[in-house]
């Protein structure tokens, strides 16, 4: 290994062992299911083998005489318990349909895995043996697990509703009615496409894990879970379960990874707190890898019918898209907005004028509800753009990286605004493809395809390309305002130097395997001229860091990075007050380099960030009215999203025979 | 049932159900939780531990098999002084985890793996941790760690 370079300024950009690594590696390191919680009851559930069921009763006279049972609940037991429904943050419409929904279902069940029933013992084994003994009898009704077919609404999952249809969302450009049909009509070229973006299941290595422990006095409540979003949690359980938020604390541990799906508000998180409350006694729960499967949220599940206008040259004229998203049984956090998350990039990286055309039906199936899973409907948007290019290629009989470069947006069109108003920063599309074309031999691949597909041949060359453009850092709250959003997307900061220059940053972020403790550490080395070991990077914990809006839709550098580097800024910027002060020169006069603060033309008048630490601490001698700590928050709310771009080229071989795929190659330019 | 079981070089006499698995006795009897639970059914690996030196997967291992056997868990692996096991420091040097939940299972599979095979080519590395699921890293790094460690 070599050795690590600590002089001050030199650390971004380096290669940095990770901080977190040797809890990690040595089994020291804390998630939730290994938290020592003496005393704790273990909450497991029954839930239901239906999709699709009216539950008829609930016994639990066999489950309670159960050794070691201490509780067992059906879900109209609980319903005292609830000062609301579960969250769901993201009213995309006035008129969205959102239908009560309570950590235990009450009536009916709208898909498998929904919970009917819950046991509370004093080990996981007994209260996984209780559900057992659960008697439930259901009144079995028709699954629909397909989104046209729930649309036609011959079954309508929530009686209430009337209808199967959530919500229907338009992106319409204002002052453009008409330019979307011209253009179709005088296209050259149309093609019009239907694709299925297949429902998946997110899985993290780490399954969801929970426990809620009462606080001695005063009614405080700490609940421990395996999120992504600790401070999202905290708001939401102390409005679902009408606990006051400042008694609330939320801790995410170690988190074994997330993908999206840790980003929710669960039932099992407000049964374990809403439990723990009324029987005085910590509440946990381990979440089984079946149960992940069943009752952790999916991802994608959309059908996407797109359709591209184009003129003689291939540039295209117009794009509309058709989107049927399926919300599953239930919204959960943010269901019914994250189809929207890709409303505009269906036109991709390509140049389009303001014809853009884009609805998005949300419908209710009786399948796991879905919710954010990695790039939440940005690469939905990406799959639907691309292939709908090559269909268009197909079309034209045009190289399919032709045609994607008539239509990039030039890189001299940047800073570029978009149709829909958006402003892209930066891209050099053509680039890009040139340099993964390059690595692709795209040109030798496309003429070995063309002497190795011919007719009769078995095994076939598919050479795939993708150029696209993610809407990351999430995200500019006055964008978020316009989508109808629940909350904003700024990340908070707090930079502390101790008076003995190691310096604690707080942060709102939320890390499950990204690493932010390193990280944050190599910025805050940087800007304040010190070594990362000097900094301690504090998370994850609602006591500890209550401001913050935590990490999912790449945001955390671009946003909460920002944040810590702004409030090092504001940091130095005290710093220089007091160093002024004590070396009795203008501020103006004093440049901050290496950790030190010297007088521009006197080099030998300076003074060492340790040193104004330890002055900020004893305020001997500090200016008037300036207060003793060295110290800074920040609250950044980002003027824009990050806008990364690339084009990946794949080269696979069909055996059509068979239909086995083998991947040859795999090119990515990002 | 009674069982003697020694645990990272301690003796330990336990009485268990017959039916708690290996990976539950460490984590919950022993207290020794750096073994993670992945999947409950051998699919990913992550419980892996040393059985009389040989990498098993302590979900779809009783308790009571192990009477009479020598287990090393993930906390046994570095020195009494604290420095880490080559493979631990390998994995480290090497970037080979992010969220670290299945990377115990890792270490535990793949320094079994350099005890059966010590110079494993990539494709007997990648083989050889087949039944160790990661969903973070891609397994680029992991591979890269393993044949490093074999290297030193």
């Amino acid at each position: 290994m070599t050795i690590i370079d600590d002089r001050p300024g030199a650390v971004l950009g380096t290669r940095r062992l990770r901080k977190e690594d040797p809890a990690l590696l040595t089994g020291e390191a804390k998630y939730t299911n290994d938290l020592n919680i003496p005393g704790a009851l273990h909450l497991a559930l029954v839930r239901s083998p239906y999709a699709h069921a009216r539950i008829l009763s609930v016994d639990l006279s066999a489950a309670l005489a159960m050794p070691g049972v201490v509780a067992a609940y059906s879900g109209a037991d609980l319903m005292s318990l609830w000062a609301a429904p579960m969250p769901s943050a993201w009213p995309v419409t006035a008129d969205m349909k959102n239908p009560a929904h309570y950590p235990v279902a009450v009536g009916k069940v709208t898909y498998m895995g929904d919970g009917v029933a819950c046991v509370l013992a004093t080990s996981e084994a007994a209260a996984r043996d209780a559900v057992e003994a659960v008697i439930v009898e259901y009144e079995a009704l028709p699954a629909i697990i397909d989104v046209d077919d729930a649309l036609s609404d011959r079954v309508i999952i929530h009686e209430g509703e009337g209808t199967n249809r959530s919500y229907t969302w338009d992106l319409k450009v204002e002052g453009t009615e008409g330019q979307v049909d011209a253009a179709f009509a005088s296209a050259a070229y149309t093609v019009s496409e239907h694709y299925v973006q297949q429902r998946l299941i997110p899985m993290a290595m780490e399954p969801r894990a929970v426990a809620a422990v009462p606080q001695p006095f005063g009614g405080d409540m700490t609940l421990y879970s395996a999120t992504q979003i600790p401070h999202i949690l905290k708001v939401m359980t102390a409005l679902t379960l009408g606990i006051p938020e400042h008694q609330m604390r939320v801790v995410a541990p170690a988190v074994g990874g997330g993908f999206g799906a840790k980003l929710d508000v669960y039932a099992e998180e407000l049964l374990c707190v809403a439990l723990a409350r009324k029987h005085k006694a910590p509440v946990r729960w381990n979440e089984e890898r079946g149960e992940n499967t069943q009752a952790s949220i999916h991802g994608r599940a959309q059908k996407q019918h797109i359709e591209l206008a184009a003129d003689a040259d291939g540039k295209l004229t117009a794009v509309r898209v058709r989107l049927l998203a399926d919300m599953g049984g239930y919204l959960q956090l943010i269901t019914p907005g994250i189809p929207l998350l890709g409303a505009f990039l269906y036109a991709g990286v390509y140049d389009l004028p303001a014809a853009y055309d884009f609805s998005c039906t949300g419908v209710f199936t009786t399948m796991t509800p879905t919710d954010a899973y990695r790039g939440a409907g940005r690469p939905e948007a990406t799959y639907a753009i691309e292939r709908a290019m090559d269909a268009l290629a197909a079309k034209m009989g045009v190289d399919p990286m032709e045609l994607r470069r008539r239509n990039y947006i030039r890189k001299d069109q940047f800073p570029y605004t978009a149709f829909t108003g958006l402003v892209y920063d930066s891209g050099d599309h053509e680039a890009a493809a040139d340099m993964a074309a390059g690595l692709a031999d795209y040109a030798g691949k496309r003429a070995r395809q063309a002497t190795q597909n011919v007719p009769g041949a078995t095994k076939r060359l598919g050479i795939g390309v993708c150029s696209y453009f993610e809407m990351c850092g999430l995200a500019p709250s006055r964008v978020l305002a316009s989508l109808n959003y629940g909350a904003g997307g700024w990340e908070a900061a707090t930079v502390r130097i101790l008076p003995t220059n190691k310096v604690q940053v707080v942060t709102g972020t939320a890390p499950h395997g990204q690493g932010h403790e390193t990280s944050w550490s190599m910025i805050v080395a940087d800007k304040l001229g010190i070594s990362p070991d000097d900094v301690d990077v504090l998370h994850s914990d609602t006591a500890i860091a209550p401001l913050g809006l935590d990490t999912y839709g790449s945001r955390s550098l671009p946003v909460g990075g920002v944040a810590i580097a702004m409030a090092c800024d504001k940091v130095i910027d005290k710093a220089k007050k007091i160093a002024a002060h004590q070396l009795e020169a203008n501020e103006d006069d004093l440049e901050f380099a290496g950790g030190t603060f010297t007088v521009k033309g006197s080099p030998d008048k300076a003074m060492p960030l340790a040193a104004i630490a330890f002055e900020a601490f004893t305020a001997h001698n500090l200016p008037d009215g300036l207060e003793p700590n060295l110290e800074a928050q920040v609250t950044y709310d980002p003027p824009n999203f990050s806008w990364p771009f690339g084009t990946h080229i794949c080269t696979v071989e069909v055996d059509t025979e068979t239909g086995q795929v083998e991947v040859l190659q795999y090119v990515a330019v990002d | 049932m009674k069982i003697r079981v020694t645990v990272n070089g301690t003796a330990h006499d336990s009485d268990v159900e017959p039916r708690t698995l290996l990976v539950h006795y460490v984590r919950e009897v022993l207290g020794l939780t750096g073994t993670n639970i992945g999947c409950d059914t051998s699919s990913c690996g992550a419980c892996s531990l040393h059985l009389n030196g040989e990498a098993v997967k302590s979900c779809t291992v009783l308790a009571v098999q192990a009477d009479g056997a020598e287990v090393t868990t993930i906390e046994g692996m570095a020195s009494a002084d604290g420095t880490m096991h080559p493979m631990q420091q390998a994995f480290m040097e090497n970037h080979a985890l992010q969220c670290g939940y299945c990377t115990p299972g890792m270490v535990m599979a793949a320094s079994s793996l350099l005890k059966e095979n010590p110079n494993p080519t990539e494709e007997e590395v990648r083989l050889g941790l087949e039944g160790n699921l990661c969903r973070c890293t891609g397994y680029h790094n992991i591979v890269k760690a393993v044949l490093a460690c074999a290297g030193e």
